[in-house]
């Protein structure tokens, strides 16, 4: 006991030693840190492309967040706050930016310019690269006919007017611009490096340069990836962090058995079984995640083409039970498509939910029996078995069985269940095979757009076979208008009609349960499931 | 012999042959590709990317491209991980796999041809019946079960061993000891059985009658005579556990073979799952080929001729 | 097999071989002799006993519980709780009771098992035992043929199961029939290979006995030990395969769980809600347990060496 007392009284002097400009930046306002600030997060599964220009997935979203910066940067309550762009200039039509860069450096220390965004930008745009991301750049002036091969590069809107200076147009005008350039399709990549070493540069930590808080030292595929403070980050002053070790483990159940044991300090996939007993000893802690558990009905075919069954089968679902017994993190009931937390108009007393309130009642079996009886189906009498189909998992399995009990109890109707591999799903789902689908939305961006554009008329996951030529319009309008209240207007008006059809019947709206020690503070979560750590400190524990 | 050896090397490339051809028209047949996505990609996205990676070439000549690329022993690149060749991947994921593999087997045979000779020797007294009680146990709790109730008691609540992860010998311990119990059992019962035959046999009864104690009749007759079954069981189970064992690799985070095959199936990484298949029904036919050299070495009077019984 | 079926076996023309071959007992005495034996094996039949028991609950079983397999009870009372007088089995993260859950999986999960094993010992045994004993070219291609069937990944062709038909516990019985006789017929071959070498066999090749008698009358009885220990370890193997196939999606749609589907979903609520591995496991060892009594008693029963 007393040797290894010692022993840790003398490595923390000499890691204090290391340490004391960050320790002396924050003990003047705050706790004091630890002398090891190390953290051990899991991203989840192996990273599939590093390249940020390429990359889709969440576990590359968090390493790259630390590794990365891009014009902007979005502090804790997701708005975006300068990054490389020290400010920036919005035209009257709103489709003219102009960044001004501050003078900053990759982590190999040379300079980082305005003509490494124009290029990067470019690049994520190119056909050759063929990046599944390349929509995020869609709102640059020609963005989309470049990438679809119509346009030349040199047509697209973008531009470095000098070494800092950024000259961005765009198609339309686009509120959330400025957020988008914190997402990762944005961030610059280092010309010479892509160049010389192809696709291989994002893949060995010795080729992959950056230009966040943080650089890449290891990648130990399946298992780990760490990195390290980036010395050459402008705001170097600001990360106290000295490094990140993010596990590459899926496993939920030894995740658990990994924070229990000390192994790592934070995981955001929690078991569902283990919620209960984290909840009660105060382990369990929520964010909010802006996304839709919903179900979508095929409408090409009867029965569920009548608007009445829809609506019946939808009010006849006793939501609160759901989220309480079975998903159990806090999860919304969801009266409505757009999940809470995206803007209304500037000023407005809430956000864009609150202000469109609900469109039903949960659990509402009264009038659900009614609008089945009206629909020529009193008490479920023929009507025919109906099947839901969901993709292979424990969860989606047993909201369905929940579901498949209360429209049964509630409604006398019969359900089977139908659950398929995940390739098979998706195209059977977008093949319309199916009677009813289990399916979920994260937005890609803080808007409600990204939950509303999705069901136009041949959108791309309007999976249901629904049509509706006002709703196409609204959307249209919302798209091109620069007023953010006809926008938003536009956008309500939209909803009603969703809701009013009812071609998908939402559920609950997600929220991200997530395990972190008390120790580690400042970890910021972003309502669309990233962590940053750019801010976070571990203070004495 | 040597007409044996080459009909049977002949036989071998053709079974891999057959192998490939059949997975690459399964994984072709069933629905989805590397770029489905539940965020469907506009079309030009999707047009770009089948360019990329040649996916818009008639299958056929996908095929053949293949099959080019597979002479020279180039595996092709990952459709999933950007920038990783399956060469890299296999090389990547098969040591972890091995050692783990090995190291079960070896505990396996260490545990189970002791146990069955034991029950052999004891039949139907208490050992026997032990032997048979654990032995069914253990067949009965499959390794992803037993995988996470070692973890709960042994990394969990007695903290003996880190819960997960790989590096360390000292990780290695679970995962070895979960995939163990299955052929730990199979092996001992299997080792009882036809010892229990092989006991029976009058050039046993002979030597004992001889007088020999058991144990030297054991060792020096019956044993090596009781193995054939064990060494058959022998040949599948090395192949599969050196390649991998998604749900044991899942639970303990191992980085291993199993992990990218069973993903590469989901993710529909199309060069992935042709080469780990390759790579795995190599080592399947090249064990199996050994096993039958086995037998030849185990009984002296199995032969592998040409012409068989006539 | 009765008297019939087994003179089936014989061709006419080779009746005056089967007067040379006078040092055989005659063949109906083998299984009367074996069923003879087994019934004085009192472990075999205790577990004989235990699985027509299991047998009979699973038909019969539900019909006497207050609940249905697919009664819920969503509520923070009724989800997860532990084995009580009314729940005898606890209950499940839906509120159902693990009870009659555990009673309904006994039919998908005993029907797998024994239709495995059938499989296993129909073909696995004679593909294995014509391999072996023809040995040469036809061993070699049929062995290659299990080669193929070892290297294509079962997956694959599960998905692919799941898009030509349509789920059920058929396909399920499809995939395993397909894929699980496999290791038998390498475990027979191996045997039989060695076994076809020994005196006895020649002794009754030169005393003009049929290859077809040979092989099941002398090699396959006398490899019945290394057969009856894999066809019985293989039907936990089967009824976890059941699980997986029908996780992904091939097998019987959920609210329906078999005992390895019950104890799969268990395990991940291992430390919160023991019960839920506990009771589907324990089913499935004590099934296991009365199937290696059963079978180990069928083996000395079965087996020609024991009966000096």
């Amino acid at each position: 006991m007393q040797r290894r007392f010692f022993t840790v009284l003398v490595m923390s002097l000499v890691v204090m030693a290391l340490a004391i400009p960050g320790l002396a930046a924050t003990t003047s306002k705050g706790p004091a840190l630890a002398a090891e600030q190390y953290v051990r997060f899991n991203a989840g599964a192996e990273p599939q492309y590093m390249d940020p220009a390429r990359s889709t997935g969440v576990p590359e979203g968090h390493v790259q967040l630390a590794l990365f910066e891009g014009l902007t940067r979005l502090d804790k309550n997701d708005r975006p706050i300068p990054g490389i762009a020290k400010s920036w200039v919005i035209s009257k039509d709103g489709k003219t930016i102009t960044f001004y860069l501050r003078p900053s450096k990759w982590s190999d220390g040379t300079p980082l310019t305005a003509y490494d965004f124009e290029y990067s930008w470019k690049r994520a745009l190119s056909p050759e690269l063929a990046s599944e991301y390349a929509y995020q750049l869609y709102y640059l002036k020609n963005g989309a006919a470049y990438n679809a091969g119509k346009a030349k590069a040199s047509d697209v809107g973008v531009k470095a007017i000098n070494a800092l200076t950024l000259k961005v147009e765009l198609e339309a005008p686009c509120s959330y611009f400025l957020s988008l350039c914190a997402f990762h399709t944005l961030y610059p990549v280092k010309k010479s490096v892509v160049e010389k070493y192809g696709e291989k540069w994002a893949q060995d930590p010795k080729t992959f340069v950056s230009n966040g808080p943080f650089k890449m030292v290891a990648w130990k595929h399946n298992s780990y990836i760490d990195v390290v403070k980036n010395p050459y980050y402008w705001d170097a002053a600001s990360v106290k962090i000295q490094k990140i070790r993010f596990t590459l483990v899926e496993n939920e159940s030894t995740l658990l058995t990994m924070y229990d044991t000390g192994v790592i300090d934070m995981t955001d996939t929690v078991p569902v079984a283990e919620i209960d007993r984290l909840r009660k000893e105060g382990q369990l802690k929520i964010a909010p995640y802006l996304g839709t558990y919903y179900y979508q009905f095929n409408v090409t075919k009867p029965p569920l083409d009548n608007v009445k069954v829809r609506k019946a089968l939808a009010l006849a679902i006793n939501r609160q039970a759901i989220v309480e017994n079975i998903t159990k993190a806090g999860q919304v009931p969801a009266l409505a498509f757009t999940p809470p937390g995206v803007p209304d108009v500037p000023g407005a007393k809430g956000d864009f939910r609150t202000v469109g309130g609900n469109f039903y009642k949960d659990n509402d079996v009264e009038t659900a029996k009614k609008l089945l009886a009206e629909a020529g189906y009193p008490d479920g009498k023929g009507f025919p078995t109906i099947e839901i189909l969901y993709n292979t998992s424990e969860a989606h399995k047993a909201i369905a069985e929940a579901i498949q009990e209360m429209w049964k109890k509630n409604l006398g109707i019969n359900v089977t269940l139908t659950n398929q591999e995940w390739g098979v799903y998706l195209s059977n789902r977008t093949a319309l095979k199916y009677q009813v689908a289990r399916a979920g939305w994260i937005g890609d961006y803080v808007d409600a757009m990204t939950f509303l554009d999705m069901w136009v008329t041949g959108g791309g996951n309007n999976d249901t076979g629904w049509s509706n030529k006002q709703y196409d319009a609204l959307i249209e309008k919302a798209k091109t208008s620069g007023d953010p209240k006809v926008r938003i207007k536009a956008m309500h008006d939209a909803e009603k009609i969703l809701m009013d059809e009812m071609p998908i019947c939402p559920i609950y709206f997600y929220t991200r349960p997530y395990l972190q020690q008390d120790y580690l503070k400042d970890v910021t979560h972003s309502t669309i499931g990233m962590v940053d750590f750019k801010w976070a400190y571990i203070v004495k524990h | 012999m040597i007409k044996f050896l080459i009909r049977r090397l002949l036989s071998m490339v053709l079974v891999l042959w057959v192998i490939a051809t059949v997975t690459f028209i399964f994984m072709h047949l069933i629905p989805g590709g590397p770029f489905t996505r539940e965020k469907k990609l506009p079309a030009a996205i999707m047009r770009n990317i089948e360019a990329r990676y040649h996916l818009n070439d008639p299958l056929p000549k996908q095929y053949l491209d293949y099959f080019r690329n597979l002479l020279r022993g180039d595996l092709g690149p990952s459709y999933t991980y950007e920038g990783r060749t399956v060469n890299e991947i296999s090389a990547d994921g098969f040591p972890g796999a091995a050692t783990l593999g090995l190291a079960a087997v070896g505990i396996a045979l260490l545990i189970g041809i002791p146990a069955g000779i034991i029950s052999a020797l004891y039949r139907s007294k208490w050992q026997d019946n032990l032997a048979m009680l654990l032995a069914t146990i253990f067949v009965s709790v499959p390794n992803f079960i037993l995988a996470s109730l070692l973890m709960l008691v042994f990394a969990l609540k007695l903290r003996w061993f880190p819960a997960a992860m790989w590096g360390e010998p000292s990780q290695i311990v679970l995962p070895a000891l979960a995939l163990t119990g299955f052929p730990t059992a199979f092996i001992s019962r299997l080792t009882r059985s036809s010892m229990v035959e092989v006991m029976q046999q009058d050039y046993i009864r002979t030597a004992r009658a001889k007088g020999l104690s058991n144990l030297a009749v054991v060792v020096r007759h019956a044993l090596k005579n009781s193995l054939i079954p064990v060494v058959t069981y022998l040949g599948p189970l090395l192949a599969g556990n050196m390649t991998g064992r998604f749900l044991v690799e899942n639970i303990f985070a191992i980085p291993g073979l199993g992990r990218y095959f069973v993903t590469s199936i989901y993710n529909r990484d199309y060069t992935v799952i042709l080469g780990v298949t390759i790579f795995y029904s190599s080592l399947l036919v090249v064990l199996n080929f050994l096993v039958d050299l086995t037998y030849a070495w185990i009984d002296p009077r199995i032969r592998f001729t040409d012409s068989g019984k006539e | 097999m009765e008297a019939g079926t087994e003179m089936e076996l014989f061709q006419p023309l080779q009746r005056e071989n089967e007067e040379g071959y006078v040092f055989a007992q005659p063949a109906t005495t083998y299984w009367r002799d074996a069923w003879r034996r087994l019934k004085r094996n009192r472990a075999a039949m205790v577990g004989l006993a235990v699985i027509v028991f299991l047998v009979f609950l699973a038909l019969f079983g539900p019909y006497f519980c207050p609940y249905s397999y697919s009664d819920q009870d969503l509520t923070p009372e009724g989800i997860n709780q532990p084995p009580s007088w009314r729940h005898w089995f606890g209950t499940d993260n839906l509120g159902r009771d693990l009870f009659v859950r555990v009673l309904y999986g006994a039919r998908i999960s005993l029907a797998v098992g024994v239709f495995a094993s059938l499989i296993i010992l129909c073909i696995g045994v004679i593909y294995g035992g014509i391999s072996g004993y023809l040995g040469g070219k036809v061993d070699n291609i049929m062995m290659r043929v299990v080669d193929v069937i070892y290297g294509i990944p079962l997956v694959l062709v599960v998905i692919l199961l799941m898009v030509i038909l349509q789920p059920g516990l058929k396909n399920v019985m499809i995939a395993i029939g397909a894929t699980y006789w496999i290791q038998m017929a390498r475990i027979v071959r191996g045997q039989i290979l060695s076994l076809k070498e020994q005196d006895y066999v020649m002794a009754a090749t030169a005393l003009g006995a049929s290859r077809r008698r040979i092989l099941l009358r002398h090699l396959i009885p006398n490899s019945i030990g290394p057969i009856i220990v894999t066809a019985t370890l293989s039907i936990p193997e089967a009824i976890f395969t059941e699980a997986f196939l029908s996780f992904i999606g091939l097998g019987v749609a959920a609210p329906m769980a078999s005992w390895g589907a019950l104890a799969s979903e268990g395990v991940q609520s291992l430390r919160s809600y023991p019960w839920q591995l506990l009771f589907p496991g324990l089913a499935i060892c004590l099934t296991m347990l009365a199937f290696n009594f059963f079978g180990d008693g069928l083996r000395d029963a079965l087996d020609p060496w024991m009966r000096r």
